[in-house]
């Protein structure tokens, strides 16, 4: 065997032993992006693989001619055309002005699409009632306040499977960002700020949502689990939270945001209905006004 | 009474800042014993008049480049430090074990790092290059400005100090490199880590805008008789561009942490929680500098790939005037994108649709480049030299990283990766194979013109296989982390997501960079080594196309006997051709005087950084005021130059050309 042949095959075999362990390891784990289990984690998704199969008409060529022209015109071939004067040809170069400004005009038009198609603060189309979730972002936890259902819970929001949900968002720290990766999408929680992420579940099950931005020392413990359930299973848990012995007043929401780490989830059997506006409002008082001791209302 | 003294004179110092546990201590025992050993090593050698005459404060923009140069690689060094401890840190910290750091100490090494890898690693890298390169390259004898020049090194000397010195005392940032509000305001980052940031930003920030201007009007005024703009060598107009950037950029930088700084320190509320302050305020100024900031980085490792693939495949650059298109629109875009960084703030759709097409069309000149580039070795004769291999394997990583951020730009998939280490994976793609391998073929191509000795080439290869592998080992298991749902910044997991694996390969990645800096350590250490065998007496070691090979290497002080007369693109390749040599002319050379002015202005400003961080308030005022006078001292210099005489000229270029006549 040639040396260049056995060079070539120990990395062919490298590159196939890479690929089978990767693929065994991706099989044995969640990838949550690619795993979705709500409409907006799917059309994402979907997104992703049509950007990355159109990336491929870039990839190939660029690949193909560094390779190509690297192994035939290198210095020890002679016999491969040598254009010294060379400097430029106005049709190649129109070409490949122009391929590439097709390619992002048709990235152009799915960008401008779907970013009204799936604009976060759009309620989705559904004939199912949306439900309105408020999320407050706490040192370092997550409140969630259901103001239909009259309860509130930490670091755990049950929603029914199909049913469009309206995560209302802002914080009452620094700022930071609610994603839960198989439901699809995150949005900034900020002080001051009122913002909506629009998600649906799929099917049921516990999917995991995290803070993605960094907030302070607590940030990486700053976990949540949205459980997706039936539609009688979500009555039970909002009984089972109205049982709780906490209520949600702003006593006990003081206490709530003095900053803790790594919470584990609670209930509140009832809360204050304004809670949530005067959280986002305190923050727009000029300063002699607010208190400005963390959470407090 | 002692506490209203200590207040007054030492601010917030005490003996509380000296760090407390192990590895800060590892860290802050580093930076003193190394500057401990620099000081003693020059203290024993007698070398103290001999760095100050020659170096420190010299005026000659290529010695200013060697500082540049060393300061960046050895704050390299400290970032690639970061890098393993945060490394080691991800691949341990699982499910009940907690790894080597505390959360508030990881952050505030991530923090480090991304700061010093752009400030003070590519920054400095990059006005290195353009120190050593562009006079050369235009025909000229100087930069405009030399004096500022020198002064815009030692800024960027004085900010590199005080991040460094952030070790040992007080503490650094831990809000991430670029500090978002609220976090980095005072009632949820107290002590002293974001001044540090704040402080060494600024000060370096002003040296990066004066020299920003500087090159803009270096090149403008100072290019060689017969040198039209689009005669001008391709690297040029990629500084030109970058520096251009610069000059619209960092003023944004200066006033948004100017506005930071007064939030901290008296008390307003541009970007605090409450009292009406607004952080996004902040996030969109930041990224209104911060995104033409990864294009002022990329452009001159463009142009740097523009000089070095014609060069080493023997054939002039495809496409000239497309390239200087690409460029110019690059720049043009690159003020139009900002908003990209952050897509899930809640601009609406229009907002985001803009921005998010407006990214997606940068692909567009670059691709051409990229073409460019390839049809530029197309027929060519290639010589695969280091810096060709550090080109092929930034148009593989490129283009990778490429595909991933248009990907990213479309909003409604952003919402899936943003703050992901699937982001993470790809800028790290971006600046490392679009900047840090540009630049490092840049080095080997130049260094010769500099110092007059090669490389050593065998080292400098394997360098780049260790660098390409640890590379692709180190972010490839990111891109798929960020797909499973990892955010950046974690200094600890849950072991049940079972991502440990793929951070230890991640680890085993970093591992290989360190084995490539390893290799050009040693490439470097050989090479001074074996100087003598490695000489270049010719002046042009690769057969180079443009007026930089045609002076002798090292090039002198005064860089050409008599200023060249350019008629075409690559003249001195044209020359070569034609069989063209001049006859030489000595004539009286104006060149400028040293002056330990630059030095002193640098340590002034460190004092005002000191002092600003530490509410050390008379301090900041005593050393503002003697920059003011350092200042008014210098500009009443009548004769700032001096004149090297005709006969002094010939004499060292008789010495250098006897050199050349050696082989």
């Amino acid at each position: 065997m040639k040396k260049h042949t056995k060079i070539w095959l120990v990395l062919a075999l490298l590159a196939a032993g890479i690929a089978m362990l990767t693929g065994w390891y991706l099989r044995r784990h969640m990838v949550a992006v690619l795993q979705p289990a709500g409409q907006i984690g799917h059309k994402e998704r979907n997104l992703i693989a049509f950007c990355t199969a159109l990336s491929i008409l870039v990839i190939v060529p660029v690949f193909t001619l560094l390779g190509i022209f690297a192994w035939k015109y290198r210095e020890s071939n002679v016999q491969a055309k040598y254009s010294p004067e060379l400097e430029g040809s106005n049709l190649a170069e129109t070409i490949w002005w122009l391929i590439p400004t097709a390619l992002i005009a048709i990235i152009a038009v799915i960008t401008w699409r779907s970013s009204y198609a799936m604009d976060p603060f759009k309620h989705l189309d559904s004939s199912k009632q949306t439900l309105h979730v408020q999320v407050v972002a706490l040192d370092w936890k997550w409140l969630f306040i259901y103001p239909d259902q009259k309860v509130a819970s930490v670091n755990e929001a049950a929603v029914p499977v199909g049913t469009p949900v309206d995560f209302e968002l802002t914080s009452d720290t620094v700022m930071t960002s609610f994603w839960a990766p198989q439901l699809g999408g995150q949005m900034y929680a900020m002080p001051g700020m009122n913002t909506h992420l629009n998600l649906e579940a799929g099917k049921a099950g516990n999917y995991r949502g995290v803070a993605a931005n960094i907030s302070g020392k607590g940030f990486a413990g700053m976990d949540f689990t949205v459980k997706a359930v039936s539609k009688t299973d979500f009555t039970k848990w909002t009984q089972t939270a109205k049982h709780a012995i906490d209520k949600l007043t702003p006593a006990s929401y003081t206490q709530l945001a003095h900053p803790s780490q790594n919470v584990r989830p609670s209930y509140y059997s009832a809360v204050d209905p304004a809670l949530y506006d005067t959280i986002v409002m305190k923050y727009m008082m000029p300063s002699g006004t607010q208190t400005d001791t963390g959470g407090a209302i | 009474m002692f506490t209203t003294f200590a207040n007054t004179f030492l601010g917030r110092l005490s003996w509380d800042a000296l760090p407390k546990d192990a590895i800060t201590r590892g860290g802050a025992a580093t930076v003193v014993l190394g500057a401990f050993a620099l000081v003693a090593l020059i203290t024993f050698t007698h070398r103290w008049k001999w760095l100050w005459k020659e170096w420190l404060t010299s005026q000659d923009p290529k010695r200013i480049g060697v500082m540049y140069i060393i300061v960046s690689a050895v704050m390299l060094l400290r970032g690639l430090g970061d890098v393993a401890l945060m490394r080691a840190q991800q691949a341990t910290s699982v499910g009940n074990s907690h790894g080597i750091l505390d959360a508030s100490h990881f952050q505030q090494i991530f923090s480090a790092h991304g700061t010093i890898m752009i400030f003070f690693v590519a920054m400095g890298f990059l006005f290195g290059l353009i120190n050593l390169v562009l006079p050369l390259q235009l025909g000229a004898r100087d930069v405009a400005f030399p004096f500022l020049n020198a002064t815009s090194f030692w800024l960027f000397f004085s900010g590199m100090a005080l991040v460094n010195l952030s070790l040992v005392i007080g503490d650094f940032s831990a809000a991430g490199w670029l500090a978002y509000p609220p976090l980095s305001e005072l009632k949820f980052s107290p002590t002293t880590g974001v001044d540090y940031w704040i402080w060494s930003l600024e000060i370096s920030g002003v040296g990066s805008l004066l020299s920003g201007i500087n090159f803009l009007i270096t090149i403008l005024k100072m290019r060689a008789p017969g040198m039209t703009l689009r005669k001008m060598p391709m690297f040029a107009w990629s500084v030109m561009g970058s520096m251009t950037l610069v000059a619209f950029a960092f003023p944004i930088l200066t006033v948004t942490l100017t506005l930071l700084a007064l939030d901290r320190t008296i008390g307003t509320h541009f970007f605090t929680a409450g009292g009406g302050g607004n952080a996004m305020m902040y996030v969109n100024l930041i990224w209104a500098w911060g995104h033409p900031e990864v294009y002022i980085l990329i452009l001159p490792a463009f142009g740097i790939f523009s000089e070095v693939v014609p060069t080493f495949s023997r054939k002039p650059l495809f496409g000239y005037t497309s390239m200087v298109w690409a460029i110019w629109a690059i720049v043009a875009l690159s003020f139009t994108v900002w908003l990209h960084h952050f897509f899930t703030m809640g601009a609406g759709a229009d907002v985001n649709a803009f921005f998010g097409i407006m990214t997606a069309v940068i692909a567009v000149p670059t691709g051409v480049k990229i073409f460019n580039w390839l049809f530029t070795m197309y027929r060519g004769r290639i010589k695969f030299a280091t810096p060709m291999l550090w080109f092929m394997g930034f148009t593989v990583m490129f283009t990778i990283g490429g595909v991933a951020g248009v990907l990213m730009s479309v909003p409604a998939i952003d919402y899936q990766v943003h703050n992901s280490l699937f982001l993470v994976a790809h800028f790290h793609m971006m600046i490392i194979s679009g900047v840090l391998f540009g630049y490092f073929a840049g080095l080997s191509y130049w260094f010769p013109k500099v110092f007059g000795f090669r490389l050593h080439e065998g080292l400098g290869k394997l360098a780049f296989w260790c660098w390409a592998i640890g590379f692709m080992l180190a972010f490839t298991p990111l891109y798929i982390l960020g797909l499973m749902g990892a955010t950046r910044r974690l200094d600890h997991y849950d072991a049940s997501l079972g991502w440990q694996p793929l951070f230890i390969v991640a680890g085993i990645g970093v591992l290989f960079v360190l084995a490539g800096v390893g290799a050009q350590v040693l490439q470097l250490v050989l090479s001074i080594w074996q100087r003598d065998q490695r000489r270049d007496f010719t002046g042009d070691p690769w057969g180079g196309r443009t007026l930089e090979w045609s002076v002798p290497s090292p090039a002198p002080v005064y860089n050409f006997t008599t200023l060249p007369v350019v008629e075409a693109r690559d003249q001195f390749w044209v020359d070569k051709r034609a069989g063209k040599t001049a006859e030489p002319r000595y004539e009286d050379i104006l060149l400028p005087k040293n002056t330990g002015a630059g030095v002193i202005i640098g340590a002034l400003a460190f004092l005002v950084g000191f002092g600003m961080i530490w509410h050390i308030y008379w301090l900041a005022l005593v050393a503002v005021l003697g920059i003011m006078v350092a200042v008014i001292v210098r500009a009443s210099d009548d004769e700032p130059e001096y004149i090297l005489k005709a006969k002094e000229v010939e004499k060292i270029d008789n010495a250098l050309h006897r050199r050349k006549q050696y082989i």
